[in-house]
């Protein structure tokens, strides 16, 4: 059963950013565009299970901080070796300056 | 196309070279038994598993042929071909030499073990227990990477370093103290300044006379380029196989890459060892091998992990030039240099996990794209590094 969880608020994220939530012993990477807009990934990256949080967010794009593996974080999908699999997504809403994204 | 090594450099330019549309045969060889894996993970963990660098059906599916545990005997430049250990002979079009790097050992440190494949990783790691003494002759990456990896299996370990200080050859002296202290208070009796004599399976003794008796004795004292094939096959050799900014050597046809190759960068000729390089060069070389001249410009990057500590470096730092100190708090921090002209040249960092990581990218991109920082603002870790990057 999928339900909506509170992140953060919108504005804890910076532009061009992201920050790492947990919820129900999982992971997450929650994002920040440029456009403002807001997105959510699995938050462990599939070449070494390193977490995201440390990584950098350049336009859509998040590359790992280990080995530089980049993701579109808007659709997960693996940009550059070494990552080939692609990244989980949630589905984000914003609501009252408060962000929600959908799991479970 | 023939690539001799199927190490990290040669397997990916195997695969660049298809992504590239190349269509023609490709032979990768590899004078290890097993299928080609990543060397980073080695002296970092256990129990060892070797990670692949590619599925072994990806080799099929791409029609990369690899030949593994099969040695090369010499390349002859003239009629193009290689002669292979078991006596077979290969015609090539373009030879790609991506051999890598060996352990090198000093005199008087022959009886001592050498960290460089998964069959060394796996003999060294498989005898130690908890009740081990390890003593490792040379205080660089590989070296203290075992060094933490040993503790954790609750070995004792001494690490013995000739110099007066830890990782001398890559790391700014800030950083490698931080280490120090780390390795000491992680319970490893590190020994600056000490000068190795001899070694023995079960000793190691010093030049001052002082003997430190152990059960396992390895030597992470560098690594020297494998050049005898290039060499033989009449290549200009300097601290590795000479090439330019395309990756051909001095002879028609024949390229080489990765740990083998020096390379130019920013006026000189620089050799790495480096995972990162290793992958960035094969990427550039497909290129080459099928006739793109452009000039390779990426910038070094390489990595070390030791306890919950991550250090990161981007371009190469010049020893004799200041540093601008930059804390990103919990301890951790990185330095910055510019060169003569007051450009980017090179970052360092140490910090827990990925502390380090983002800051280091950006100045990797803010190195490669030559910009001009004030170093006021390189200090102050609330002026964020990517508004100086976009300017």
């Amino acid at each position: 059963m999928s339900q909506w969880v509170e992140a953060c608020g919108a504005g804890d994220i910076e532009e061009e950013d992201l920050i790492r939530f947990d919820h129900g012993g999982k992971t997450y990477a929650v994002y920040r565009s440029p456009n403002d807009e807001y997105f959510a990934t699995d938050g462990l990256c599939t070449h070494e299970k390193v977490h995201l949080e440390g990584g950098l967010v350049m336009d859509y794009v998040i590359e790992c901080p280990k080995h530089n593996g980049r993701f579109d974080y808007r659709t997960g999908e693996a940009l550059a070796a070494p990552v080939c699999v692609n990244l989980n997504t949630y589905p984000v809403k914003v609501e009252a300056g408060r962000v929600f994204i959908k799991i479970g | 196309m023939v690539i001799v090594g199927a190490g990290e450099c040669g397997v990916r330019a195997a695969f660049a070279l298809r992504e590239e549309g190349y269509a023609g045969k490709l032979t990768l060889i590899g004078n290890e038994p097993h299928l080609p894996y990543e060397r980073p993970p080695l002296s970092k963990g256990f129990p060892v598993e070797p990670k692949p660098i590619a599925a072994e059906r990806a080799y099929a599916e791409n029609g990369i042929e690899l030949l593994r545990g099969v040695t090369v005997a010499q390349i002859d430049p003239q009629a193009r071909t290689v002669l292979l250990g078991d006596d077979r002979s290969l015609a090539y079009d373009k030879l790609l030499i991506a051999t890598g790097a060996r352990a090198r050992l000093f005199p008087g440190l022959e009886k001592a073990l050498t960290l460089r494949t998964v069959d060394d990783a796996k003999a060294i790691l498989g005898a130690i227990t908890g009740e081990s003494h390890l003593a490792i002759i040379g205080g660089g990456f590989v070296g203290l990477e075992l060094a933490a990896t040993a503790r954790r299996l609750g070995a004792k370990v001494t690490v013995v370093e000739a110099a007066d200080r830890l990782m001398a050859r890559a790391v700014p002296v800030e950083i490698a103290a931080v280490a120090a202290e780390r390795h000491r208070a992680g319970g490893v009796d590190v020994m600056l300044g000490a000068q190795v004599a001899k070694a023995t399976e079960n000793s190691v003794e010093l030049a001052d006379g002082r003997m430190i008796r152990c059960d396992l004795v390895v030597a992470g004292v560098g690594s020297a380029p494998d050049i005898d094939l290039a060499q033989a096959a009449g290549a200009a050799i300097a601290n590795g196989v000479i090439v330019d900014h395309a990756f051909r050597t001095t002879v028609p046809n024949l390229f080489a890459a990765g740990d083998c190759c020096a390379f130019p960068y920013r006026g000189k000729y620089v050799r790495l060892e480096s995972w990162r390089a290793a992958r960035d060069h094969a990427n550039h070389v497909a290129r080459a091998l099928l006739g793109d001249e452009t000039a390779y410009a990426k910038t070094p990057w390489f990595w070390s992990d030791q306890y919950e500590l991550t250090l990161q470096f981007a371009g190469l730092a010049e020893p004799d030039r200041p540093f601008v100190r930059r804390d990103l708090g919990g301890g951790a921090f990185i330095l910055l240099q510019t060169d003569e002209n007051g450009r980017l040249a090179a970052a360092a960092g140490i910090g827990t996990g990925s502390a380090v990581a983002k800051d280091i990218r950006l100045a990797e991109m803010m190195i490669e794209r030559g910009i001009m920082p004030d170093p006021g603002n390189l200090a102050d870790a609330s002026v964020n590094l990517k508004a100086l990057l976009k300017g």
